[in-house]
């Protein structure tokens, strides 16, 4: 009876919808932007490809630990002769500039990012511009208000922020670290993932056209050792993460005792807990959006559906007809709901944990779709009948994979959902608020979703508990990572700003960026 | 379906056990079925297969045989300056209009499930059951079923009893259902075709149309439809998918095809484009045939066309290059 099959062989099918790469003029190679300017790396530059197609798109450069120093010095002197001196209101506008750019720009950004990423344009065009440019917005606003934030009256910015951010949604983890820094009066040196950094590039453009103060953005672009130098460097007042737990835990050891302030984001392992009295078709799709949104390369994904043992075959069984009707292919296209795998290292990962969960004995389900021959991919798969011991159930996959575990009881629910070292997200669905109150509470989880599941807001903090990390981006609480309160004593790590960094041993952290997951 | 003998109390613990509906879900769903985008062949494909769909449609008090002539006189021929254009579903006029619109038809009258495009046979509608509030007694909707059935009419138009379903007076409309999909019957035993328009705009809420929905199937309907035209809202994307979720539940349990009709307010072949799409990613493109999915409309077929212009020689035209009704 379950011969609805829909849109295969479709009238969509007909044609093709891509969207048009003529809207991007790129450059043959990038340097590194420092004080507000175009400068070559001194590190070996490197490819940056198209994960849908394996082609090369542009070479990136390198920075290796002197050209981080010169990021850090330009950072600290565009702080101390400009950005600290400018009222909040000047701040503003800057911010308020640059989100309009991000808007007048957002296709190109758009496509930009789809093309470097591989995440589909559907979701660069209506999710992440929208949310960089609602970003910028929403700190602009806060610049002169922030002795609302919560820190008494005038706190002050902690200086230069050295700030890492993950490949998984390039440009808005840019937002998410710079607009709040910029907002309360830092300035920045941020280091985009290496298979990522194309929009960062873009971005750069959008900072000079924007008219900010020279050093006050600067990007070092590079793999792990760059990020190593920077966030070693000593004249850093604070450490910005979102990446993998691993690295997150070599950054909190380098920084342990310089007095830099650290904010992680880290992994995940978020249950979607689905009760008997959820409205059941949309719960489906949140299923979906929770674990296929951006291939499932989501820090907060709710890789781990909890589902009433009473409801599981319906829920299952209309998953699978769902996930039937996801259109696998190339990102530029308008129709297509899932695009490439950013790398083929993070590819070969999600195999291997796949075949490991196979292995382990769930039952593992593959939409039917066509793989594409060149490019990163990895079809939808759901893995029925896994247990909480299962590796599949308690590691981070970071790709589209759902493992769908049981429960009996809300009891039973709140206990397995909590049974994970990470704890950034969760989602409950159930047509009862009493009781998705009552659950919410109990789950250790620093964002809950009831009855929807990854949406975004700048106006909402966001970050997790244990294994995911410490400190909150967005709202007021986002702010407050990047300030000091009026009367606190002054940074230790204002170190003098000589090239002392240079004689430092430049990496004993080693993967930054590769493979960093959000 | 409701496990032995139907009764109130058993209809009533079954439309109230449905899954709820969360309105933000539905509408982000149906937003994003919007976004799905057509090109060229899909969509010179697409603007056939509305038109093929349409129930051209009038249901003004001023209804005269001469308006109703034009109206089937556009029915068969959309667009006199391009004659492939296809042949829409049905014409949907009053009761007592049936006989004009039959004789206006004259051979071309019939099944639209037999032959196509341009010589596709087109049905006659009638609405019924005291259109379109549906405030009469049983008797006078049965009788008013009864006629347009004599007169020809080969699909009936009815409107469920929104005060008896809002007041949770469940089984009543259930046996009006039941009562005027008899009142359907032909001297010969076949059936017209009965579409149940739950009028969407004063179910207020979606757990209400989920379970109207069921209830007209339940009773025997071979179409749900959204919307009378005269309220506002009529139809909108997200009602629309929610009755095709209805449709496709029921078909995985029975094995049974429901038709369904998103009625009013549809205007554009951008709008038209994006049901379409619904329809094939809901119950799947079985459905976007006349039996199964029509559009009730008469604004809709005159923007069709303009844009069917425009594909083939390649320049928008205007308003007066489309006949009125």
């Amino acid at each position: 009876m379950n011969d609805i099959v829909p849109a295969s062989g479709s009238f969509l099918e007909y044609a093709p919808a891509p969207e048009s790469t003529s809207i991007l003029h790129l450059k043959k190679s990038y340097g590194l932007f420092i004080d507000g300017a175009w400068v070559a790396g001194h590190g070996k530059p490197f490819a940056s490809i198209s994960p849908a197609t394996e082609k090369h798109i542009a070479e990136i450069a390198t920075a290796n630990a002197k050209d981080v120093d010169t990021a850090v010095v330009a950072a600290r002197r565009a702080y101390d002769r400009t950005w600290s001196k400018l009222s909040g209101a000047d701040r503003g506008k800057y911010l308020f500039r640059i989100a309009r750019l991000v808007q007048e720009r957002a296709r190109e950004l758009a496509v930009a990012e789809s093309l470097d990423n591989g995440k589909p344009i559907k979701e660069s065009r209506d999710v992440d511009v929208p949310l960089v440019a609602a970003w910028f917005f929403y700190y602009a606003g806060w610049a002169d208000k922030l002795d609302h934030v919560g820190l008494g009256a005038n706190p002050r910015a902690l200086g230069v922020a050295a700030q890492i951010i993950p490949w998984n949604f390039p440009l808005l983890m840019l937002a998410w670290k710079i607009a709040p820094a910029l907002a309360a009066g830092n300035t920045v040196v941020l280091k985009p993932a290496e298979t990522t950094s194309l929009t960062a590039l873009l971005f750069a453009e959008i900072v000079q056209q924007a008219e900010l103060p020279n050093g006050v953005v600067n990007l070092v672009t590079g793999a792990g050792e760059t990020g190593a130098a920077l966030v070693r460097h000593p004249d850093v007042n604070k450490v910005a993460f979102t990446g993998s737990t691993a690295v997150g835990r070599e950054i909190a050891k380098a920084v342990a005792g310089t007095g830099k302030k650290v904010t992680l984001e880290l992994g995940g392992k978020a249950a979607n807990i689905v009760f008997d009295d959820a409205p059941i078709d949309q719960a489906v799709e949140g299923i979906v959006n929770g674990i296929f949104f951006n291939q499932g390369h989501v820090c907060c994904a709710g890789s781990r559906l909890l589902v009433q043992e009473s409801i599981h075959d319906e829920v299952v069984d209309r998953l699978k007809a769902r996930l039937a009707t996801l259109r696998l292919g190339d990102p530029l296209d308008k129709n297509t709901d899932i695009g490439a795998i950013n790398s083929r290292e993070q590819l070969e990962r999600i195999r291997e944990l796949s075949d490991i969960g196979e292995a382990e004995g769930a039952e593992r389900w593959t939409a039917p779709c066509v793989i594409p021959e060149n490019g990163f991919w990895f079809a939808p798969t759901i893995f029925d009948n896994v247990s909480t011991s299962s590796r599949i159930a308690r590691e981070e996959i970071f790709g589209p994979v759902l493992s769908v575990l049981t429960f009996r009881t809300p009891a039973e629910a709140i206990a397995k959902a909590n049974n994970t070292p990470y704890g950034l997200s969760a989602g409950i669905w159930s047509d009862k608020g009493s009781k998705i109150l009552a659950v919410a509470d109990k789950l250790r989880a620093g964002v809950i979703w009831a009855n929807t599941f990854n949406r975004f807001d700048p106006a909402s903090p966001f970050g997790g508990y244990k294994e995911s990390g410490y400190g909150r981006e967005g709202g007021r609480q986002g702010l407050a990572a990047y300030l000091k309160a009026a009367g606190s004593a002054s940074s230790s790590a204002k170190a003098p700003t000589s090239v002392r960094s240079s004689s430092r041993k430049p990496t004993q952290v080693r993967t930054l960026a590769t493979g960093a997951g959000k | 379906m409701l496990g032995g003998d139907l009764t109130e109390r058993s209809l009533r613990l079954h439309l109230e056990g449905l899954s709820g509906v969360d309105a933000v879900g539905l509408e982000q769903r149906a937003a994003g079925l919007g976004t799905r985008s057509i090109k060229t062949t899909s969509k010179a494909w697409a603007l056939d297969k509305i038109i093929e769909l349409i129930d051209l449609t009038t249901l003004e008090g001023a209804d005269t045989p001469g308006k109703v002539r034009s109206l089937v006189a556009k029915a068969l021929t959309p667009d006199p300056s391009d004659l492939t254009a296809p042949r829409v579903a049905a014409v949907c006029v009053y009761g007592d209009m049936v006989p004009d619109a039959i004789a206006a038809l004259g051979a071309a009258h019939g099944d639209p499930a037999n032959g196509n495009g341009r010589s596709g046979l087109v049905s006659v509608a009638a609405v019924a059951t005291a259109f379109p509030s549906g405030r009469a007694s049983l008797r006078v909707k049965l009788a008013d079923t009864a006629d347009a059935v004599a007169n020809g009419a080969d699909e009936i138009d009815m409107v469920i009893d929104r005060g008896a379903f809002l007041s949770g007076r469940y089984g009543e409309v259930f046996e009006q259902i039941v009562a005027v999909k008899e009142a359907c019957r032909r001297d010969d035993g076949s059936y017209a075709s009965l579409k149940v328009i739950l009028e969407t705009g004063e179910l207020n809420t979606y757990d209400n149309v989920r379970r109207a929905s069921w209830l007209s199937i339940l009773a025997g309907g071979d179409f749900i439809k959204t919307s009378t035209g005269k309220v506002a809202p009529a139809a909108t994307l997200p009602v629309t998918l929610l009755m095709l979720e209805v449709v496709r539940d029921w078909y995985r349990l029975t094995g049974e095809r429901v038709g369904v009709k998103p009625a009013g307010g549809i205007r554009t072949s951008k709008d038209a484009i994006k049901y379409l799409v619904t329809v094939a990613e809901t119950v799947g493109e079985q459905w976007l045939q006349p039996h199964l999915f029509r559009f009730g409309a008469s604004s809709l077929l005159n923007d069709v066309l303009l844009q069917r212009q425009k594909l083939t020689t390649g320049r928008y035209s205007g308003p007066d290059y489309v006949t009125i009704d």
